[in-house]
């Protein structure tokens, strides 16, 4: 493919006008700036997960410091409309990857979508009661 | 406005700026600025032919049949990849519109883009039915119930316009990116029932310059004028794929 691009090129007396991609292309589209987002955001919060675990790996004291630390509740407060951004474009976006067929019919997008919602939902509830337990043990 | 113009005109104009790159000429591109008349039922590719054929005959552009079945009319019409032929003049007016070659190809001339990588790419994937056993004519055809064909249909309606390879800054980043229209028509040949070739086909789409390149912009499914979905095709193949590998790895019996 790429010897035949060539052999019209050479053949041919034309120069091509190369348009380079502008940095920042991602800044002038909004269904870019959209995209940079879900993936930006997921960034933020592998890096705090990451300063979680490195702390507790490294001093406890130094750990429990941090969970007690205004510090933490605001990159908390900062992560939260993050995760919900990641989780909800992500969710919306999972029947365009899966596709279960009933016959000669797609079941709906819907349907799909609300699979993940409705997980979500049951893990969340699970989550909230080993917490609670955990805190009147 | 052009005098000799004979069709009824609301005696409004609107501005089109359209990209010039004449290679001739030594120079570098520039944008020309004409006066169309305006109308409500006119098409950017109308104000295109009212140019060529009134205004400025130099100007270059590809077109064919003015009903979006083609896929040649591919711009970009103020910086969005749109069939210029279902693009109307009343979406923009009274701003004036900027016409422009489909991005991240080479422009050989105008609005003319060089599309030989893209032709490359629909030969990579082996984009055409390959049936496990050629049979002969009189043994009839390759039969295939309605469900067969819901499978693949929707990724069967691509008409090549490109226009999602403009829409991919994946592609506009790397040029050895497979890309969605040539992937998605590679999942139209795998999901249809009478071929027998998908692993011919692997080698091109599950390599790193194929599903593996795309980050899931979707882009390309939103400009997409026959609702294909490339980016929906890409995914559900990096799924497929992912399937397969878990199958050879954990199955004795899998493939491989």
């Amino acid at each position: 493919m790429r010897s035949r691009q060539q052999a019209v090129t050479a053949g041919s007396e034309t120069r091509e006008y190369i348009r380079p991609m502008p940095g920042g292309w991602w800044m002038k589209k909004k269904t870019y700036l959209a995209f940079m987002a879900r993936e930006l955001t997921s960034l933020f919060v592998y890096a705090l997960f990451l300063l979680l675990l490195a702390s507790r790996r490294h001093d406890t004291d130094l750990f429990a410091a941090l969970l007690d630390n205004t510090f933490l509740t605001v990159m908390q407060i900062v992560a939260l409309p993050m995760v919900l951004y990641h989780t909800i474009t992500w969710f919306n976006l999972t029947p365009k990857a899966m596709v279960v067929w009933r016959g000669e019919e797609k079941v709906s997008p819907f349907l799909i979508a609300g699979v993940n919602y409705i997980a979500w939902v049951v893990v969340s509830v699970v989550v909230v009661f080993i917490v609670s337990r955990y805190k009147q043990g | 406005m052009a005098t000799s113009d004979t069709l009824p005109s609301s005696g409004q104009t609107i501005g089109l700026d359209v990209f010039r790159y004449r290679p001739e000429e030594g120079e570098g591109p520039t944008l020309q600025h004409y006066e169309v008349p305006y109308r409500e039922d006119w098409v950017v590719l109308d104000a295109l032919n009212h140019v060529k054929d009134e205004i400025d005959g130099t100007l270059s552009f590809r077109w064919s049949c003015r009903m979006g079945v083609c896929g040649s009319c591919g711009m970009m019409v103020n910086g969005e990849p749109k069939l210029t032929c279902a693009a109307f003049l009343r979406d923009y007016y009274p701003e004036p519109v900027r016409v422009e070659p489909l991005n991240y190809f080479p422009v050989i001339r105008d609005l003319v883009i060089n599309m030989d990588d893209f032709l490359g790419k629909l030969d990579e994937v082996k984009a055409w039915l390959i049936p496990e056993e050629t049979k002969p004519v009189s043994e009839g055809e390759y039969k295939q119930s309605p469900a067969e064909l819901a499978r693949y249909k929707q990724f069967s309606m691509c008409i090549n316009c490109m226009l999602c390879y403009s829409a991919c800054p994946v592609y506009g980043q790397h040029q050895d990116f497979i890309g969605p229209a040539a992937i998605a028509l590679a999942q139209r040949y795998n999901l249809d029932s009478r071929d027998g070739a998908s692993d011919e086909r692997a080698e091109a789409i599950f390599s790193h310059e194929g599903i593996w390149e795309c980050t899931f912009v979707g882009e390309c499914t939103r400009v997409c004028p026959k609702n294909v979905d490339p980016a929906g095709a890409i995914q559900q193949a990096k799924i497929a794929a992912t399937n397969d590998w878990y199958k050879s790895v954990l199955l004795p019996w899998g493939k491989r």
